[in-house]
């Protein structure tokens, strides 16, 4: 796969590792700004709050 | 093998398929030995392929890692500067029909000081314990007591991800304070005990805590964290007592 990628890039050694290094930002930040954000909701491995089955204590319901 | 169900020349057709098979992968076999590049190359090319994906899954399941542990940190600073700023303004302007005023969920109705967890331990409380409010900070069970109220002022905060609020309630001892900045006021808590509970031990959150449904007569405040740390398994419960009332001071660093 990566070795695939790498025939596929343009330019000669130091412009391909260049544009690799870029690519692979580019996949970071994608995944930290908008994949992690989104799996992190569903996930909810640290919760905090004691409560009965899946909602939260109140005793005297609010209006949200 | 799987012609022999084929009906009634299949027991004699068998052994004659079965060797025509074994020359089959004799020519498979010259094959690959002729050409390299063949189907034994494309068969390397899929397990690297395959392998490269599971490192790749690795690493990203690593940054996920980083990203709940220092990544979610962001939002809730973004948040807090915002909340902390507005709570101020608030306080600062006049006092328009304070006695209706009703705080929606998601709002900073209160700041929250702990001496022992640093000098700059600071944040804003927001109303609500669902999960987009406890992004934002600390959060007020909605319906308990407000600050200073007889009965119990509980507030649930996270303990690893998200800033980390409530990271440190394992070092509070008894008698250190937790100081709650409102409008008008600020209310000296003092710690009065620790415990660890089930997630379903809602009772620590009653007016008196562990009795269900009891008048309550004290004012009383109580933080709810998970525990251990990284783990939904237990919630480390902090319980604390007014001990003091004093009348709210401005400092000058209130801006930041």
């Amino acid at each position: 796969m990566y070795a695939w990628i790498w025939r596929h890039l343009p330019g000669s050694g130091p412009v391909r590792a260049l544009i690799a290094l870029g690519l692979a930002a580019v996949v970071v930040l994608l995944l930290w700004n908008v994949a992690f954000p989104w799996a992190e909701s569903k996930i909810q491995f640290d919760r905090n709050t004691v409560e009965h089955g899946g909602s939260a204590v109140t005793s005297t319901p609010t209006g949200r | 093998m799987s012609l022999s169900g084929g009906g009634d020349p299949g027991r004699g057709t068998a052994s004659s398929s079965g060797a025509a098979t074994s020359v089959g992968d004799g020519e498979a076999n010259a094959t690959i030995g002729a050409r390299p590049d063949g189907r034994r190359g494309t068969l390397r090319a899929i397990i690297r392929g395959i392998g490269e994906l599971c490192i790749t899954a690795g690493l990203i399941v690593l940054l996920f890692m980083a990203y709940e542990l220092w990544g979610t940190g962001r939002y809730t600073r973004e948040q807090q500067d915002r909340l902390s700023d507005q709570l101020l303004r608030s306080w600062n302007a006049p006092p328009a029909r304070v006695t209706t005023e009703k705080v929606k969920l998601g709002n900073g109705i209160a700041m929250i000081r702990i001496p022992r967890l640093g000098k700059d331990y600071r944040y804003v409380i927001v109303e609500g314990v669902e999960p987009r409010d406890l992004r934002k900070g600390p959060g007020h069970y909605p319906g308990s007591a407000m600050p200073g109220q007889i009965g119990n002022f509980v507030v649930s905060g996270h303990r690893t991800t998200y800033s980390a609020p409530f990271n440190g309630l394992d070092r509070l001892r008894d008698g250190d304070r937790i100081l709650i900045d409102t409008r008008t006021a600020q209310y000296v808590y003092k710690v009065t005990g620790r415990r660890v509970v089930k997630p379903t031990a809602v009772e620590v959150t009653a007016p008196v805590p562990f009795r269900p449904g009891a008048k309550p007569t004290e004012r009383l405040i109580t933080l709810t964290t998970c525990h251990p740390k990284f783990s939904a398994a237990k919630r480390l419960i902090v319980f604390g007592k007014l001990a003091e009332r004093r009348p709210r001071r401005l400092q000058p660093s209130d801006g930041g």
